[in-house]
């Protein structure tokens, strides 16, 4: 057993915070302290990395399944690292803006704790397995708080997003029992490393069937289109911190865990099924996002645009070359964080008015002067407005995809033509995606914000307080990566192993 | 050194004990009975592991075993039965209720010491090595739990689950029997050492006929754990008994039928002609008892009926697992997945018996707010139902992963695609008693449910072993055989 990571203590600061919580600590102000105290464990540990190093840094290892090649390892590298970056950062930003409940707080708080110990933990394993048991350790939390303190339609809605993500989880147990399998067999481990090192080596059978299964399993808890139809309800349904800390992080584990497992170990599969992954991916970035436009409601609009969003992520993952993948990992950050900051301030806007629908809200921006703005900023950012990281990151992804495969030549008229691939076509596809987003987001900003304002919110206080403070740190993150998104580059490139 | 023998030795002597104790003692309260044979069991429990087990094979006699295997179900056994005597302390006002008697605790005593003698048939089955022993020890178990189930003499429902398992059961026996006498006619062996040895040399034509007999003890094993399509008795009986009965039901009893079930199968498998035929017995098995279990489970509103059902579903992933025992960790997984089912499942009723007292019932419906009621033992049933779902860092999440490993390695993919829906279905209705604990309120006089301190012992080490285990199970690993 090598010496102890200090990204233990990462994991450790929520679940003790819970545990206090539950034996009697004053909740929100534990719960708050405990995140905050995760935020400067984390500026520590940046202090710490080496951003020029190759491979995992602060690596320890407890084996817990020797026979099977299982062990707590935890480990980060540029991109880990700029996963946890958001973990902490909205979970600091999710409890912040929470209202305690009248009704079980401390249940409340630990909820919220746990999902973040879970995301945490899941972001700095390096053992795969591991990896998949911390995403898992928010299926509860999740449960409860949509189903205890969720609105609307919450029963249904927490019954359809258990359900969608136990399935998905056991379809990914098996794809990476796969993964394992398709290893040679005196050398099987679920360690990252060793399963990089073996595909390096070629050892590993590029198997499509775990593909597909990681894929799918993957895809699920991501809502890849048509697997997507738990998220939006759920988002609509869930309290804002729940929604904040789901939409805006723990979603970013298929994806990351596609970019992490996926991309070194099966690049052939990958390239194999393309065309199936860009008409997933066009369903979620155009059908979804039409399906978008059409919402009435804040919440459900968010859930959906939240879905769509995915599809990028996805067209830079399925490109599979440098740009697109880091365009990608760029984006797991800058969608978490707007999406972190749009739920926020949904949240904000249902605890004043009490209603989300557009029909009924307008004019909000004369007596909510900060909120308007901030809402502004966040949805700029969310359609990728230059200046906000999303921009940097939506720009690598179309780029890089564009570039992603060599152009297919064809014949017209008798003379050799450039013609578009597939992926090309894709890319134009998906390019109407920010048309779509710029569309719903404005049309929500004026509904709400803009216009006759109603004569029952003429009293509503504006953004103030810890809320407000946890709101700007959001867009102040995002303003400032968007300016320097380099930082960012310099920290994923050397994590994305390409095949 | 102590003889292997010894302990069920000291087991039958213990109940013969408690019993005369229980006969001539003039006290109303019967519980120092429990605590004597608790104390007992503990007791053997810890001699065994003063015995060296042999290595698997032939000891002195034909019939009788000591293996790791066996010595482990031994221990398995014992605990069972010690949780049960737990349970049925805690049971004992509803206990007096339906059981008439002039005095008060008049008639409650046997229900302390007929697990002793359960206890003791189980044991024996582990070791079992002889199709006469397997018999008399299955009898035993059956016997004394046909009164045991019947035991609430005033209550409709227990005694029609007696009735109905009394009937079943004698009719699977029938089968056992029967089946025995066609193996013994083609191979003229009952030990299944000397099967072993001679089932390479049998010709050809005697194999429908021993095929045959297989697959009549195979039925009567099936009944014992429950495997569809021989599981009519389980939602009717599991719902009737007395609680502590149901648990012990759930747990001992379906492990015996397991042991027994790997011990029988073992001679077979080493002939090429069986296996492929076996296989797919098996596999139809338990593809039946997944998909039977975990969709009639759905509906349920009743608690003990639901982890009747449960029940089911978990003999459906075990008979998985026995499916791919061609794999070197397939049986360790199945005995993993055994434990861990016995933690969780006796987690549930530890919970289930002091809320049954509390609100009068044992529907879902009576787990209402009991995380406004009590929340610690909300929490230890929010671990339970998590653990029997298969959610990560729980025992359940372990031995469900296993299960589906050793299933992937030997290429099962037709069960591993059941298994992943019907993993669905289970997180479904094990969430319906998260949902009645934490979604729905409570009844107005919602006082906390008072627990007993040995059942708060044993909830509070069942729950921290269900924990440990899901994040480090090679703990139970390295000591399984």
């Amino acid at each position: 057993m090598s010496s102890l990571s200090p990204l233990l203590f990462l994991i450790l600061v929520p679940i003790l915070s819970a545990a206090l919580i539950m034996a009697g600590a004053n909740p929100r102000f534990t719960a708050l302290i405990g995140s905050l105290v995760n935020v400067l464990l984390f500026g520590a540990l940046i202090f710490f990395f080496n951003p020029l190093q190759e491979g995992f840094q602060f690596v320890s290892s407890f084996p817990v399944v020797p026979d099977l090649g299982i062990g707590f390892t935890l480990g980060a590298d540029g991109l880990s690292m700029v996963m946890l970056f958001l973990s902490v950062v909205v979970t600091l930003a999710a409890i912040a803006v929470a209202r305690t409940p009248v009704d079980g707080a401390r249940w409340f708080y630990a909820s919220l704790l746990f999902i973040s110990a879970g995301v945490v933990g899941a972001f700095a394993s390096v053992d795969v397995f591991f990896f998949y048991m911390f995403h898992e350790l928010a299926l509860i939390p999740t449960f409860l708080l949509i189903g205890i303190w969720g609105s609307g339609d919450k029963q249904a809605a927490a019954w359809k997003a258990t359900i969608y993500l136990a399935t998905g989880s056991f379809v990914l147990l098996l794809g990476l029992i796969g993964l394992y399998l398709i290893q040679p067999v005196d050398a099987r481990s679920f360690d990252l490393r060793e399963i990089v090192a073996h595909a390096d080596a070629g050892l590993i059978y590029d198997s499509p069937v775990v593909y597909l299964l990681l894929l799918f399993g993957f895809g699920i808890l991501v809502s890849l289109f048509p697997f997507h139809t738990w998220a939006p309800q759920a988002y609509a349904s869930a309290p804002a911190p729940a929604a904040m800390l789901h939409a805006g992080v723990l979603k970013k584990f298929g994806l990351y865990g596609l970019l992490r497992i996926a991309v070194p170990v099966l690049p052939e599969s990958i390239q194999e099924f393309l065309p199936l992954l860009l008409v997933l991916l066009i369903g979620n970035i155009l059908y979804v996002g039409y399906i978008t436009i059409a919402q009435r409601k804040l919440d459900w609009m968010l859930g959906y645009s939240s879905v769509m969003h995915m599809g990028y992520i996805f067209l830079g993952f399925a490109a599979l070359n440098q740009i697109s993948l880091t365009g990608a990992s760029v984006m797991l950050l800058s969608h978490g964080l707007t999406v972190a900051a749009l739920f926020a301030l949904c949240g904000e806007i249902r605890e004043r008015t009490g209603t989300l629908d557009f029909s009924e809200l307008g004019g909000l921006a004369r007596t909510a002067p900060r909120l308007g703005l901030a809402f502004g900023f966040a949805a700029m950012a969310s359609v990728g407005l230059p200046g906000f990281i999303g921009f940097a990151a939506e720009l690598m992804v179309f780029f890089g995809s564009f570039a992603g495969a060599p152009p297919a030549m064809g014949v017209f008229d008798g003379k050799e033509v450039f013609a578009f691939n597939f992926l090309q076509i894709g890319t134009i596809c998906a390019v109407w995606g920010i048309v779509i987003s710029a569309i719903y987001m404005l049309r929500a900003y004026r509904r709400i914000f803009m216009g006759p304002l109603n004569d029952s919110w003429t009293s509503i206080g504006d953004l103030n307080g810890v809320p407000r403070a946890a709101i700007v740190l959001i867009i102040g993150i995002m303003l400032f990566f968007g300016f320097f998104p380099q930082i960012l580059v310099n920290l994923i490139t050397p994590a994305l192993i390409l095949p | 050194m102590i003889q292997p023998i010894a302990l069920e030795i000291i087991v039958v002597c213990l109940g013969i004990f408690l019993l005369m104790m229980e006969a001539f003692s003039t006290k109303a309260s019967k519980t120092p009975l429990a605590y004597a044979a608790i104390l007992g069991l503990s007791v053997v429990f810890v001699l065994t592991f003063f015995i060296q087990p042999a290595a698997a094979g032939l000891q002195d006699s034909g019939f009788y075993v000591l293996d790791p295997l066996g010595l482990f179900f031994k221990r398995f056994a014992l605990v069972a039965t010690v949780v049960t005597l737990v349970l049925a302390l805690d049971y004992l006002p509803i206990i007096q209720r339906l059981v008439p008697g002039e005095r008060p605790g008049a008639g409650s005593g046997e229900f302390f010491i007929l697990p002793v003698f359960t206890c003791a048939g189980l044991m024996w089955m582990a070791s079992a090595a002889d199709f006469i022993v397997i018999f008399c020890a299955l009898e035993l178990v059956t016997i004394s739990l046909y009164i045991q189930v019947a035991y609430m003499r005033r209550s409709i429902a227990s005694l029609e689950a007696g009735t109905k398992f009394l009937i079943l059961g004698a009719l699977s026996t029938g089968f056992f029997v029967y089946g025995i006498t066609w193996i013994f006619g083609t191979v003229g062996q009952t030990g299944l050492e000397a099967i072993r040895q001679v089932l390479p040399g049998l010709p050809e034509a005697s194999h429908p006929a021993l095929i045959f007999g297989v697959a009549l003890v195979l039925v009567a094993i099936g009944f014992k754990i429950a495997a569809a399509p021989f599981q009519f008795w389980v939602p009717d009986v599991y719902q009737g008994a007395p609680t502590p009965i149901t648990a012990y039901l759930a747990v001992a009893s379906k492990a015996a039928g397991f042991v027994v079930l790997i011990r029988v199968l073992e001679p077979f498998f080493t002939v090429i002609a069986f296996q492929e035929k076996l296989f797919l017995v098996l596999m139809l098995l338990a593809g039946m008892t997944l998909v039977f279990g975990n969709l009639a489970a759905i509906p349920q509103t009743n608690f003990k009926r639901l982890m009747g059902y449960s029940s089911i579903a978990h003999a459906g992933y075990l008979l998985m697992g026995l499916s791919a025992i061609g794999d070197s960790f397939a049986g360790r997984a199945v005995v993993f997945y055994l434990c861990g089912y016995l933690l969780m499942t006796f987690l549930s009723f530890l919970i289930l018996v002091p809320v049954t007292k509390a609100s009068g019932g044992d529907d879902i419906a009576n787990f209402n707010g009991l995380a406004r009621r009590s929340p610690g033992l909300a929490l230890a049933m929010l671990i339970a139902a998590a653990s029997l779902a298969g959610l990560p860092f729980t025992v359940g999440f372990f031995g469900k992963f296993f299960i589906f490993q050793v299933a992937m390695k030997q290429e099962l993919f037709g069960l591993v695609i059941l298994g992943i829906l019907t993993v669905a279905c289970g997180f479904y209705y094990y969430f319906k008693v998260i949902r009645a604990m934490y979604w729905q309120p409570a009844t107005e006089d919602a006082s906390p449910v008072s627990v007993s301190g040995l059942s708060k012992l044993a909830i509070v080490v069942c729950s921290a072993l269900i924990l440990i285990l899901g994040f480090y199970p090679q703990l139970l690993i390295k000591i399984l055989p």
